[in-house]
């Protein structure tokens, strides 16, 4: 049996020796070893009892997945509260698929979705609508307070809990963020930790106007790899208050951060809910500085490989929400297509446009005027999971525009500026 | 030859050639599209890892600073072991990342994988060694750049 190195109470160690079962057992091996690697003194309890999982798609190949889920279910374990999940990754009814793709999803890559949605559901999986990469907005309701500990997973919905909720929660791999629910204890490491959560960089934007959410995102990311930034000079165009309009800011920059690079917290300087409370005193004394203007911001623009197979080609596709949009930046996105259209004289938008949000939020969407006007631009709306649909093989044909950072990081589709996206889904750019 | 000594993760002794990436790795853009195609051998897919997009890597010494991106990483790393494709070690400059640590120690409790880990091995191992090179690593944790 592991000698844990960490200092465990009583019913843990019993857990740790079988007293709750072989598979209980190894859960806590697991979670205590991950501990152990990090120095971590104890394990401390998840305040926060439902847990987000990033593991959301049936792709067949993952057979340690369905394996360990099945030892889960067959012991009848639960997780202590109930948990949402990363989106599903299809929808043919809003994201249309040939008859070939489809065969490539349901009965190749995705042919397990539906038996790992039943062993979701055995584990805990709040409902039907649970199935999104956002949860932590109000619609959903998965949201936790400031100082709250977490056992969590997914890069986007971490690092926006970390810095815009000031919850507590390390970057946990997909199958940590099961177990911590499950046993509700996680190690005391990292982002956990006071200390943890002083900033490495200093990073001083000193652009023109605000900068590109995703480009912002992205360049700190990949300057600060794991480390925590804390960015100076973006109150003055985000203000001093989370509200709806700089939570989608915050939710993108936060995306790219975490998906180019490795952050699971960012300070804002006069925003963010610690920054506002400690101020400077959270950037370390050892600090590196970056500085980002104008020029910054467009050489790592220009950086991004272009990996369609025919580059000179018009894209054919455009994917706006990943992660999925605010119910501000779908009325945004929508008020904007249906005004752009009316300066192009187009009546639908000039390329397939699909955007992506949770499902509780399109709900609440569905309910307005604008959801009609909306699809009579001819852009559907769906909540599947953009990088899964862009995995499949077969789409690799398809020349996609994103205004994601994250999707370009994980697919072959190429990043284009928020304005530039519009330009072109209304007609007025040819891309 | 030029030794170098960091902390073990997941112990064992072995000998092959290193693939460097100067940058953080990404696990997920890396290993996706050869975890997909159910490949023999993980070809790395991440177009902004200039050091390995289209390297082989499996079976080989992954000598690296850290991982990065999304948090299926550590999930990834343990299907590749599962899979037989996975780099043979793992060998981090820097103190290891909580998504790397998830993969190796899920490989080893889940997967009994004989998958070597070692970390802190500091910023000169990393550019000391060069993809090619031939390792040998050392159950204690040394590793040893051979002429």
């Amino acid at each position: 049996m592991y000698k844990p190195k960490m200092e465990l109470t009583l019913e843990q160690k019993e857990i740790l020796e079988g007293k709750q079962g072989p598979t209980m057992a190894k859960i806590m091996e697991t979670v205590v070893m991950f501990g152990d690697i990090f120095d971590a003194p104890r394990l401390v309890k998840v305040t926060h009892d439902d847990g987000h999982l990033v593991t959301s798609f049936g792709i067949k190949l993952l057979k340690p997945l369905f394996s360990t889920m099945e030892q889960i279910n067959d012991a009848g374990i639960k997780t202590k509260g109930n948990f949402t999940v990363d989106p599903r990754p299809i929808d043919y009814k809003n994201v249309k698929c040939n008859l070939l793709e489809k065969l490539v999803f349901s009965k190749i890559m995705y042919a397990k979705q539906e038996m790992y949605e039943e062993q979701l559901a055995k584990a805990g999986l709040k409902d039907k609508n649970a199935f999104t990469c956002a949860a932590y907005l109000p619609e959903i309701g998965n949201t936790p307070k400031e100082g709250d500990i977490l056992s969590w997973a997914e890069s986007s919905a971490v690092v926006f809990a970390n810095s815009v909720l000031g919850a507590r929660c390390n970057r946990n791999s997909g199958m940590l963020d099961l177990f911590g629910s499950i046993i509700g204890y996680v190690p005391e490491f990292g982002l956990l930790t006071d200390e943890g959560r002083k900033a490495k960089w200093k990073v001083i934007v000193k652009c023109s106007k605000l900068p590109e959410a995703q480009i912002l995102g992205s360049a700190i990311g990949m300057k600060v790899m794991e480390d925590v930034p804390y960015v100076i000079g973006l109150d003055k165009w985000l203000g001093n208050e989370i509200n709806d309009e700089n939570t989608g800011y915050l939710k993108d920059f936060g995306a790219a951060t975490a998906s180019n690079g490795a952050v699971g917290l960012y300070h804002i300087d006069g925003l963010t809910p610690e920054a506002k409370k400690l101020g400077q005193s959270l950037i370390r004394d050892d600090a590196k500085e970056y500085i980002i203007d104008d020029a910054e911001i467009e050489r790592v623009y220009k950086s991004y490989p272009i990996m369609w197979k025919k580059p000179d080609k018009k894209g054919n596709l455009v994917f706006i929400g990943c992660p999925h949009l605010t119910f501000t930046q779908l009325n945004n996105w929508t008020d904007k297509i249906i005004a752009g259209l009316k300066e192009t004289g187009h009546k639908k938008v000039v390329v397939r446009t699909i955007m992506t949000t949770a499902p509780d939020i399109l709900d609440k969407f569905k309910k307005t005027p604008k959801y009609e006007k909306l699809l009579k631009t001819g852009v559907k709306v769906t909540s599947i999971c953009p990088l899964m649909y862009t995995n499949n093989p077969l789409t690799k044909s398809r020349r996609i525009y994103t205004s994601s950072n994250k999707l370009r990081t994980y697919s072959t589709a190429r990043y284009a500026k928020d304005q530039e996206i519009l330009d072109f889904v209304i007609g007025k750019e040819n891309k | 030859m030029k030794e170098f000594k960091g902390r073990v993760i997941a112990g064992g002794n072995w000998k092959g050639e290193a693939a460097v990436s100067h940058q953080g790795f990404n696990s997920l853009a890396s290993f996706q599209k050869s975890a997909l195609k159910n490949a023999k051998q993980v070809i790395v897919s991440d177009q902004n890892n200039k050091d390995l997009f289209g390297k082989n890597i499996t079976d080989k010494a992954l000598c690296l600073p850290i991982t990065i991106g999304s948090t299926t990483g550590g999930l990834v790393i343990q299907t590749t072991c599962q899979m037989g494709i996975s780099p043979a070690c793992y060998l981090f400059s820097e103190s290891i990342d909580s998504l790397a640590a998830s993969g190796i120690v899920l490989a080893k409790i889940w997967e009994n994988s004989p998958v070597i880990a070692i970390d802190r091995l500091g910023e000169e191992f990393l550019n000391t060694v060069k993809t090619g090179d031939q390792l040998e690593v050392r159950e204690d944790g040394t590793v040893i750049i051979l002429d």
